[in-house]
């Protein structure tokens, strides 16, 4: 008994773990600092007021969102090539904090629509896109949760992974011309005076915002890792139990 | 020349198992005349409003129809079991992929035959023109392509037919804002360079896709 748990050392040993520290530590401190930059030091812009400061939000989320998955676009091919299950699970964890931060694109997105241009959805190309990409990886979960087989699973969501991916910039293109073509009055004066401010704040944003994404994807990824340990677990108890039962008949 | 031949064949055998059947184009054909039923009285087509609606409606009744055809057309390879028979003859996947996606081609080519004099008739636009018909080839490669890889994908889930149009439909969006706006554009009386903008867009989705679904397909069938 004692010789074979110390096969499984995820399952004994799932505390420590300093890169995580480091990483919320890290985002934590970047998050606190970038609100307050957006807040207190970011200037008030002149035409739309305080109202502009969730742009640095906005922008760093739709950053993120993107970059996580291209991610899992270059996940699923690091799949496919080694058919090695961490990439697997890097391109999963990676599609679900991506749409979290999509989801939060949309939604400030939203909310400063509402206030600047008078209505809650404008077909602005960069909010398009952002609404875009979160149906194709919510539809990328769905095709994970509808395969039998964890090998098969990660295929196909790896080719889904890659072909959903290259076609995002050919949207995006066709997206910007659709609208340039049809232009929008509502968005027609959306050019903002950026001061230097206004820049540092965003960078510092982005970059607060990347290290949460590296935060939670690296939870995800533990958690997934957890998980396939657990069910490596349970698949020995089972297999003992069934050998005790027939020793016993037998 | 060998390598062309296999992916005749292929496409043959989808010709003749449908002249056997009749069921996919069939569905189509009536699907797609329904569709155009239907958005007649939901949007009033008639006069100025059928000209501006008529690309739109066209693209997605060809799209609707499209999804019908990609995942009975592999729900049939599945059941009768022939893609395994595919996947164990000395031929190439991507043959097999190309032959596939030319005979989606096909049947969504004979179901937009059907639909431009019908539109012709209904809402009184004139679509049959060579331009148009070349906007209409290129959308319906690339729609086809990148439908046959996910139909292949979509057969093997659990939810089946209600898999593909939720993958297929967020990826076939360059294509569906391309044709519909090179073919109204088209209508307008623009000429085929003034368009050429979204003629390239769909030539380069065409390419990207190809590549990318010769270079996956591989990995989709393999069990």
């Amino acid at each position: 008994m004692m010789e074979e748990t110390r096969t499984e050392p995820t399952a004994r040993k799932p505390t420590r773990d300093l890169l995580g520290l480091i990483l919320a530590g890290t985002s934590g401190v970047l998050i606190i600092f970038a609100l307050g930059m957006a807040l207190v030091y970011a200037p008030r812009e002149l035409t739309m007021g305080n109202v502009q400061r969730i742009f640095y939000f906005h922008v760093a989320s739709a950053w993120v969102g993107f970059f996580g998955f291209f991610v899992t676009f270059l996940a699923g091919i690091a799949y496919l090539a080694t058919g090695k299950r961490r990439w697997d699970i890097l391109g999963l964890s990676s599609v679900e904090v991506g749409l979290t931060f999509i989801a939060m694109t949309v939604v400030t997105g939203a909310l400063w629509a509402r206030p600047v241009w008078g209505t809650y959805w404008t077909w602005e190309p960069r909010l398009t896109i952002s609404a875009l990409q979160l149906l194709i990886y919510v539809a990328y979960g769905m095709l994970r949760a509808s395969i039998t087989g964890s090998e098969r699973r990660a295929r196909f969501a790896a080719v889904y992974g890659i072909v959903a991916f290259v076609t995002v910039p050919l949207s995006w293109f066709a997206i910007r011309w659709w609208r340039t073509i049809h232009p929008d009055i509502l968005t027609g004066g959306d050019s903002m005076t950026v001061t230097p401010r206004m820049v540092q704040t965003l960078v510092v944003s982005i970059g607060a915002f990347t290290a949460l994404y590296a935060t939670l994807v690296r939870q995800r990824v533990r958690l997934e890792r957890a998980d396939d340990a657990l069910t490596r677990l349970r698949l020995r108890v089972d297999e003992r139990q069934s050998r005790l039962k027939s020793r016993r008949s037998g | 020349m060998n390598f062309l031949r296999k992916v005749l064949a292929i496409v043959e055998k989808d010709i003749a198992a449908e002249l056997h059947t009749k069921e996919v184009v069939s569905a189509m054909l009536v699907f797609s005349a329904l569709a155009s039923l239907i958005f007649s009285f939901a949007l009033d087509l008639r006069g100025d409003v059928a000209e501006a609606a008529a690309p739109g409606v066209l693209w997605t009744t060809i799209a609707f129809a499209g999804t019908l055809g990609l995942s009975r057309s592999m729900a049939r390879e599945e059941q009768t079991g022939c893609i395994d028979g595919l996947l164990l003859a000395p031929v190439d996947r991507t043959a097999i992929f190309l032959g596939k996606a030319l005979g989606n081609v096909i049947f969504m080519a004979i179901v937009e035959i059907f639909l431009l004099p019908l539109f012709s008739v209904f809402f009184d636009v004139a679509l049959l023109r060579p331009q148009v018909l070349l906007v209409l080839s290129l959308g319906t490669l690339g729609y086809a392509a990148v439908g046959t890889l996910l139909a292949t994908i979509a057969v093997n889930t659990r939810a089946r037919e209600v898999m593909l149009p939720v993958l297929l439909l967020p990826l076939a969006v360059p294509v569906l804002i391309g044709a519909v706006q090179a073919t109204s554009g088209l209508l307008e009386g623009a000429t085929l360079n003034q368009v050429s903008g979204w003629i390239r867009i769909l030539v380069v989705y065409d390419l990207v896709i190809l590549a990318v679904s010769l270079l996956t397909f591989d990995y989709v069938v393999q069990e």
